[in-house]
This record gives structure tokens, C-alpha cells and sequence, in this order.
């Protein structure tokens, strides 16, 4: 009984900061529609600061002071973002915005790192609570004891704002309904940073409250996201009261899981996840509300056609030169474009369900890795011939992708987001924590390809032709019915039902088709590497695939082949630099706001505007 | 037992709003039937429960002596009903000509098929029916850069991709310029007596309506308040009062979504 209770206690105590960074996210979304993957930025640079204030401030005073003081400046950090990186891109589709905030996590990543450096930092104990108090004969730290008192202020006092005062009515009449607050005559765009301002300052805070139980280290960041966005999604999002609810729930699940199941701490909170959102897809208390555009915003996508001769006269010389590399290059070259064509074949697999379906995955990653997993498995624990594990890898992504597509395209927009995030999340926890199968962090080795394809010059020619094969595949099925009636649903869904077209039926089939051939990317992956680990399933995986699509250009066809080519030779360049997340992070957000079309996109207008190329006959 | 469509006592509520009420009629072979009523009156959500894209409250509808309640828009425009929308619903990253050929694809079964281009499938067939409507010269424009009006005729040849026997249009003229209304309506009756098509549609301008249809029925806050021809109904005294007495003009433009 009293170690149940501890139990609980630390629960509750871990609650306190989980609540403090998610209700801030809430806050932020709710108002601008805004899915602000860097929130785990601000909740790291929160911790950062917390960290340096707390070694300059002396005693219990400088301590709460500087616990403030960090969530102050990381509010104040927040309204720059939300200035210079948001506010150009609010009027963009959702997927932009997301895009620029990861832009945002890469240039804090490297900006902590300049600032504090590579090590892990101990957080400093909170002076006068450094002790435990045994209750129930359990020892339970004071400082614990301390946060528990504070939630429920930390709750009142936002519950207070957001219902008492005009700043929060005005809140909450922009959670409910954005044209109204134009009607009360606010200007939007101030409202919009002041909720900024205020959610920032409360991941700042998360970040330094937690400090005596943690401590600041560079991967805390995205350590933290994954989690904030169960409870905010748990919680529904826009909801305060939510978030609280579902901090609590995940936090002193999360320490019965580690007491008790150790194995699946992290699967559970994904399976929580998962369930509500199958049953109440709003959330425990969120509403439910239209889905807004994904990806689709702006000027409608251009009619397509096939490549005409031209067209294909470049990519049959592009491939003459593909084919030719062995014979005037080194292995070094061939493995680099072995790794540009596995993650092109990875990108054109999203891009078809994304940009043809608009249907924006943020767990892509999971048929890339599962695919992988898949053969990697079968080679280490039933010696099965290459040949065959390979072959197996795509048939199961594309099972996974039946059976979680299944689920996922009974929402749409945000939640089916979420959801796809919340499976691929479950794979990576399983690849991760069932270490006598997947052997977890160690990941599974010695998965090397058949005899006859084991040379550089052979794998890169097989590489060559499966995944270029499976490109050309996709590109072939845009333009079949299937990828017809794909747009279709995207573009009206209700033209399609009512002319005879299963809307639901046609996004699981791209859905499955999209995770086969990523599980195919992930079969040629494991082969090449000879290893596979959990980060090939993880959230970063999956937006790599997200960026890339929108770099080349989501509105395009090939956008998401060329990005993915030009994103890895730039990370072959920049990651010799000791800055370049910094970089990357600095050339995304200035896509967004300087050439949303992207890559292709951009040439396609610029082009045009200077008469290379004539205006398509649709056009006119 | 010859009617094309039957509705008997549909209902539909909106939370404690009822948006319409008991509403019965029916629909014979080859009538031109328009269903007539003031901004608001419950015209689209009837139109909607037609169809399958909203459920009923209660009631039922017969297709061709077949019940269709409740089941959804996809499997009703397989039994032949084609549908036009008062906001049009074309797909606006594809042409014109493919905008139908999408339509006759599903017609033939044939969207699962991961062969053809699409572009080439049913190619004659589209540009046959985008000739009824006078759309033929831009069959291969984008959907996107279209003119209303034009978006309008192409919505109506989407419709006859399936070889309907009853045709749905709700306010098949709203956005067009008055000459342009008159000119689809033509061809709208035109299609009506060439192809025994029945057609049930509902229109705000007057006009349009006592010049074509055969028969007109009158919904005034969700309830059919007249039935019957042109004339009877011009003469009915509570439809005078619903669009006299009530303020409400009978030119007046709907700009209702
Ligand atoms: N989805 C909906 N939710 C709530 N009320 C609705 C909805 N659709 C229509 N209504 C209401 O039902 C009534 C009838 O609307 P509608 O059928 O669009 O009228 P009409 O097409 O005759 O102009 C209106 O009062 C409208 O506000
Ligand atoms: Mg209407």
C-alpha cells in the first residue's frame, strides 16, 4: 500500500512539468492552429537556462526566481519565433508551418550546443527540499511533494486567465471560432504572439521546474514532444483542463509501467493514445471540430500528364549516367547514391499519399523501419535466404500499413496525423523495448545481402533498379485511376462519394500502397547497411520524409525525389561542418517563407515568368 | 408504384431546430419537377437526405419502388441518380474532360485499374457529353481557372455520366447571368425529353421556374406548404404570403450557402 501510494506520488510530481510544456502546446494550438513541433525546444532551452540562472542566483530565492526568470525569457524566445518564422507562413497550409517549426527545433539544437556545450547537465537541487519524507514508510523526495502543491495553482491560475480575464476570452473566442475576433475588432495577429508568449513561457518553465528531478541534456527535446503530444491529443487538443487530466494519466501510468512492466512502458502510452483517439478522436475533452486543409491550401495543384519525350529523354540519360557511375567512380560515390535512391524511393512513397491523397502522415517512418525490421528479422532468426527476407519487407509495411491505414483514415487532418504518429510511435517503442527480439538500442546486425549481391558495385545496381523501378511505379500509378480517384477524394471527397467512389476504400488502398513501397525502401536500406536500428523508426525518420516532399515541392510530382536528392548531398556537405543543423535548419525555414512551392515548383514558376518553359495548355 | 422517387414523411433535425418536416412527395418518369421555397427553407438538407449525404431524422425514400434511405450517396448514384450541388464540387486540380472522365471510370468500374492513364480512358464518351452541355472547346482547360457558370454546365454533364434516371440539381442556375440561366434550363428540359430523365431540381429565380417546370412544390420553413402547376401555385394564397408578405422578392438573389 505505501509503495502504491509512492507511486502514485511520483506520478503526480511528474506530472507537474509534462503538464506545464503540453498546456502550453494546447495553448498555442487552439488559438493558431498551430502544431508547434519545437515546443520541445522551448522546454529544453527552459531547462538550459534554468540551469545557468540557478548557478548565478543564490539560495531558495534565486532558485524560484530563476525558475521564473527562465520562463520569462524562453516566452520572450517564443515571441521571436512566432515573429519571424511563423507570422509569414500563417496564411500557408498546415504542413509549412510544421515544416518551419522543425527548421526552428535544428537551429535551437545547434544554438544550445554552441551555448552550453555537448555534455549532460545535473540539475541543481532545490535548496531547503532537498530531503524525503517517508509516508507510509515510503520515501518520497520533498521537492516531489513541493510540485504536487503547485499543479493545481499552476491549473487555477491558467483556468483563472482563460475564463476571467479579457485576454482569455478573447482566447477562447479564437479556439471556437477565428472570424469572430476579427468581428471584436482584436487585432489577430497581437493575439496570436501574446499566446505565444504565454505558451512558450510555460514549456520554459516545464523545462526549469523539472530541473532538480532531471536535468538538461541536448536530446531532451524531442524526448519530451513525442509524450506532449499523447496528452495534448489525449487531452484534446485547445484544452487546458485536457491537458491536465492527461498529464496526469500518462505520468502515473508511466511509473506504474516502469514498476511493473518494464518492457512496454513506452508502447502503453502510444496504445493509450491510440484507443482514445479510435474512440473520441477530439479527445477526452476536446470538441470536435471541421478538418481543416492539409497540404491544400493556396492555388489548386496543376492538371498532370505523363512525361512527354522530352521528359523522358532527361531521366533515360539521367539513369545512362546512373548506370554508368561504377565504371568512372569510386565505392564511396556508390554508396552515397545507394543511400539517395533508398531515400528518394522513401520520400516518392509519402509523396503519393501525401500530395496525390493529401493525407499527411507524420509516422511514415514506421512502414520504412517495419519493412526493414521485417527482413532483418526473418535473417536473424530463421536464416532465411536473402532473397526471400527481402521480398518480405514490403509485403510487411504494406500489412502494417493495411492494418493501421485501417484506423487511421476514419479521421482526418490532425488526428489522422497524430494517429499515424501514435502507431509509428508504438513499432519504434516495441523495436526499442522488446530487446530479446529486436535486441533495442543494439538494433539487429549481420544482415547482409546474397552472395551474388554482395559486392559495392552489384548492390548499388540492384539498389538502381528496385528503387527506381519503385518510383516509376508510383509515378505510373499517379496517373492511373487509382491516383485519379486518389486527387479526387482529395479535392472534393463529396464529388467523389456522390459519383460512385468509396472515399475511405481509396485512401487505405494508397495508404497501403504508400507503406509497401516505403517497407521496399526498407528492405533495400537494411541490405545495404547490414543493421538496422530503432532510429530508423523514429519521429525525426518520419519528418525527414516530411521535409524533403515539401523542399522539392508538395504541389509537384517529382518534388519529393528531387528533395530527397538534394537534401542528402546537402547533409553529405553540411554534416562535415560542426554547425550544420544550424544550416539546414536556417535553409528550411527560409524556404518556407521565401519559395513554398519548393524546388521543382519554384523552377516550374521562375521558368515560366521568363518564358523558358510555355504556360501549360490548362493554364490558359 | 410507377413513381422514380418516392419520399414519405422525412425529417430532419439539427439539434432542436427542425430544418424540415414531414415532407411526402413523389416524382414521375420524365418530370421536370422544381421544389421552390425561400433562402433557408430546408431545400438543400431534403436534397441532402435524397442522396444518402445526410441521414433522415425519420422517413424514407424510394428509389424505383426500392427503399434508399440511409444508404450513402456512392451506392444511390449506382442506381442511377446523378447529383449537381448548389456550391459545385468539381475537382480543381484535374481538366475539364478528365472531371467527367473521373465520373465515367467509376461508372465502368474502373477506378481500381492501375494499367491505363487515366487521361486516355473514356476520352469520346466525355467529350460526347461535355458537347450536350457546350463545354466541348474547353475540355481541356483546368477545373481551377473555370468561370462559374461554366463550372455549373460542367457539374450538370459530370451528372448524365451515369445514365441517370433521376437527376438532382440544387440551384443548377445560382451564380449565372439571367441568359445563361435560361439557356441551361432549355437544356436541362432538353435532356429531360430526350432521355426520359426525370429531373427534381430547386431554383430561386422565378422565371426559370414557371417557364420549365411541369410541376413545382412550395417548402416554407421546412414544410411543404403547395403543390401543383405553374399556375396553381402563383395563385396560392400562402405561398403569396410567404413570398409578399414575408419581404421576399421573387427575383431576389440567393447568395445562401
Ligand atoms: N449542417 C447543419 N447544421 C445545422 N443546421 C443546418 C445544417 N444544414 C442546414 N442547417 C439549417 O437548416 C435550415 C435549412 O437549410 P438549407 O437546407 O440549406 O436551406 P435552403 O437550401 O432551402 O436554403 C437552415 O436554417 C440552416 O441553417
Ligand atoms: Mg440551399
Amino acid at each position: 500500500m505505501g509503495l502504491f501510494v509512492a507511486q502514485i506520488l511520483t506520478g503526480l510530481a511528474n506530472a507537474a512539468a509534462l503538464f506545464l510544456v503540453a498546456s502550453g502546446l494546447s495553448l498555442i494550438f487552439g488559438v493558431t492552429r498551430i502544431v508547434n513541433f519545437a515546443h520541445g525546444s522551448l522546454y529544453m532551452l527552459g531547462a538550459y537556462f534554468g540551469i545557468t540562472l540557478m548557478n548565478t542566483l543564490p539560495g531558495a530565492f534565486g532558485f524560484w526566481s530563476a525558475i521564473l526568470l527562465s520562463g520569462l525569457i524562453i516566452g520572450l524566445i517564443g515571441v521571436i519565433i512566432e515573429i519571424c518564422v511563423l507570422r509569414p507562413v500563417y496564411r500557408a497550409p498546415e504542413l509549412f508551418q510544421l515544416v518551419a517549426t522543425f527548421g526552428v527545433i535544428l537551429v535551437i539544437q545547434d544554438l544550445a550546443l554552441m551555448i552550453w556545450g555537448a555534455e549532460d547537465r545535473l540539475g541543481p537541487r532545490a535548496p531547503g527540499l532537498k530531503s524525503v519524507v517517508r509516508i507510509m514508510g515510503e520515501p518520497v523526495p520533498q521537492y516531489d511533494l513541493a510540485l504536487i502543491a503547485i499543479t493545481p495553482f499552476i491549473l487555477l491560475g491558467l483556468w483563472w486567465l482563460i475564463t476571467k480575464t479579457r485576454i482569455g476570452i478573447l482566447v477562447r473566442a479564437a479556439t471556437q471560432d477565428r472570424e469572430m475576433v476579427g468581428a471584436l475588432g482584436v487585432n489577430q495577429s497581437w493575439l496570436f504572439t501574446g499566446v505565444f508568449f504565454l505558451g512558450s513561457a510555460l514549456a520554459g518553465l516545464g523545462g526549469a521546474i523539472q530541473l532538480p528531478k532531471g536535468g538538461a541534456d541536448l536530446l531532451m527535446d524531442l524526448n519530451i514532444i513525442s509524450s506532449v503530444f499523447v496528452v495534448v491529443v489525449i487531452g484534446g487538443m485547445g484544452s487546458i483542463p485536457g491537458a491536465f487530466v492527461a498529464s496526469v494519466l500518462i505520468s502515473v501510468l508511466n511509473v506504474f509501467g516502469v514498476a511493473y512492466l518494464p518492457q512496454s512502458t513506452l508502447v502503453l502510452m502510444y496504445v493509450v493514445m491510440a484507443v482514445v483517439l479510435l474512440l473520441r478522436p477530439y479527445g477526452l475533452f476536446g470538441r470536435e471540430e471541421k478538418a481543416g486543409e492539409h497540404g491544400q491550401a493556396g492555388e489548386p495543384d496543376r492538371p498532370i500528364r505523363p512525361a512527354g519525350l522530352y521528359g523522358r529523354i532527361a531521366v533515360a540519360a539521367l539513369l545512362a549516367v546512373l548506370a554508368l557511375i561504377p565504371v568512372f567512380s569510386g565505392s564511396f560515390t556508390q554508396v552515397l547514391l545507394t543511400d539517395i535512391i533508398i531515400f528518394c524511393l522513401f520520400a516518392a512513397s509519402l509523396q503519393f499519399m501525401l500530395s496525390t491523397g493529401g493525407l499527411v502522415s507524420f509516422g511514415h517512418a514506421a512502414y520504412f523501419g517495419g519493412g526493414a525490421y521485417a527482413a532483418a528479422l526473418l535473417v536473424s532468426y530463421s536464416d532465411t535466404p536473402m532473397e526471400i527476407a527481402f521480398m518480405f519487407a514490403p509485403l510487411a509495411a504494406g500489412l502494417l500499413a493495411i492494418l493501421f491505414g485501417w484506423f487511421c483514415i476514419r479521421l482526418s487532418g490532425v488526428y489522422f496525423a497524430m494517429l499515424t504518429l501514435a502507431f509509428s510511435q508504438l513499432i519504434w517503442s516495441a523495436a526499442f523495448q522488446w530487446y530479446e527480439v529486436t535486441g533495442g538500442d543494439d538494433g539487429l546486425v549481420n544482415i547482409w545481402p546474397a552472395k551474388w549481391l554482395s559486392g559495392t558495385n552489384a548492390y548499388y545496381y540492384f539498389t538502381l533498379i528496385v528503387g527506381v523501378g519503385g518510383i516509376i511505379l508510383l509515378r505510373h500509378l499517379t496517373h492511373a485511376p487509382i491516383g485519379y480517384a486518389l486527387r479526387g477524394t482529395r479535392d472534393s471527397a463529396r464529388q467523389a462519394e456522390a459519383t460512385g467512389i468509396n472515399v475511405k476504400l481509396i485512401q487505405w488502398t494508397a495508404f497501403s500502397i504508400a507503406g509497401a513501397l516505403a517497407g521496399l525502401a526498407g528492405g533495400l536500406f537494411v541490405f545495404s547497411k547490414g543493421s538496422i536500428f530503432p532510429n530508423e523508426l523514429e519521429i525525426a525518420k518520419s519528418f525527414d520524409a516530411l521535409i524533403v516532399v515539401f523542399l522539392g515541392g508538395v504541389k509537384t510530382l517529382s518534388g519529393g525525389v528531387v528533395g530527397a536528392g538534394f537534401m542528402e548531398v546537402a547533409k553529405d556537405w553540411l554534416t562535415r561542418l560542426e554547425y550544420w543543423r544550424l544550416i539546414l535548419g536556417l535553409v528550411i525555414i527560409g524556404v518556407v517563407i521565401i519559395a513554398p512551392d519548393g524546388i521543382v515548383g519554384t523552377l516550374r514558376k521562375v521558368s515560366e515568368r521568363i518564358g523558358l518553359r510555355r504556360t501549360e495548355e490548362f493554364m490558359k | 408504384m410507377n413513381a422514380v422517387l418516392k419520399v414519405s414523411g422525412l425529417n430532419r433535425f439539427f439539434g432542436g431546430i427542425q430544418a424540415v418536416k414531414d415532407v411526402t412527395f413523389e416524382v414521375a418518369p420524365g418530370e421536370l419537377k422544381a421544389l421552390i421555397g425561400p433562402n433557408g427553407a430546408g431545400k438543400s438538407t431534403c436534397f441532402n437526405m435524397l442522396m444518402g449525404q445526410l441521414p433522415p431524422s425519420s422517413g424514407k425514400v424510394f428509389l424505383n419502388g426500392e427503399e434508399i434511405t440511409g444508404k450513402p450517396p456512392r451506392d444511390i448514384w449506382r442506381r442511377g441518380v446523378g447529383r449537381t450541388f448548389q456550391i459545385t464540387g468539381t475537382y480543381q486540380s484535374m481538366t475539364v474532360a478528365e472531371n467527367v472522365q473521373m465520373a465515367l471510370m467509376s461508372h465502368h468500374r474502373r477506378i481500381f485499374a492501375i494499367r491505363p492513364y487515366a487521361y486516355k480512358l473514356y476520352r469520346e464518351e466525355a467529350m460526347a457529353l461535355l458537347e450536350i452541355v457546350g463545354m466541348a472547346d474547353q475540355a481541356d482547360r483546368a477545373c481551377a481557372i473555370l468561370a462559374y457558370g461554366d463550372l455549373k454546365r460542367l457539374e450538370l454533364a459530370i451528372a448524365l455520366a451515369n445514365e441517370p434516371t433521376l437527376l438532382l440539381m440544387d440551384e443548377p442556375t445560382a451564380g449565372m447571368a439571367p441568359k445563361e440561366r435560361i439557356r441551361l434550363m432549355q437544356l436541362t428540359a432538353d435532356i429531360v425529353r430526350e432521355r426520359g430523365v426525370s429531373v427534381l431540381f430547386t431554383e430561386h429565380d422565378m422565371d426559370v421556374v414557371f417557364a420549365h417546370a411541369h410541376h413545382i412544390m412550395v417548402l416554407n420553413r421546412g414544410e411543404l406548404i403547395a403543390e401543383g402547376t405553374a399556375t396553381e401555385v402563383r395563385n396560392n394564397k400562402k405561398v403569396q404570403e410567404v413570398y409578399l408578405g414575408g419581404g421576399m422578392l421573387f427575383n431576389k438573389e440567393d447568395t445562401h450557402a
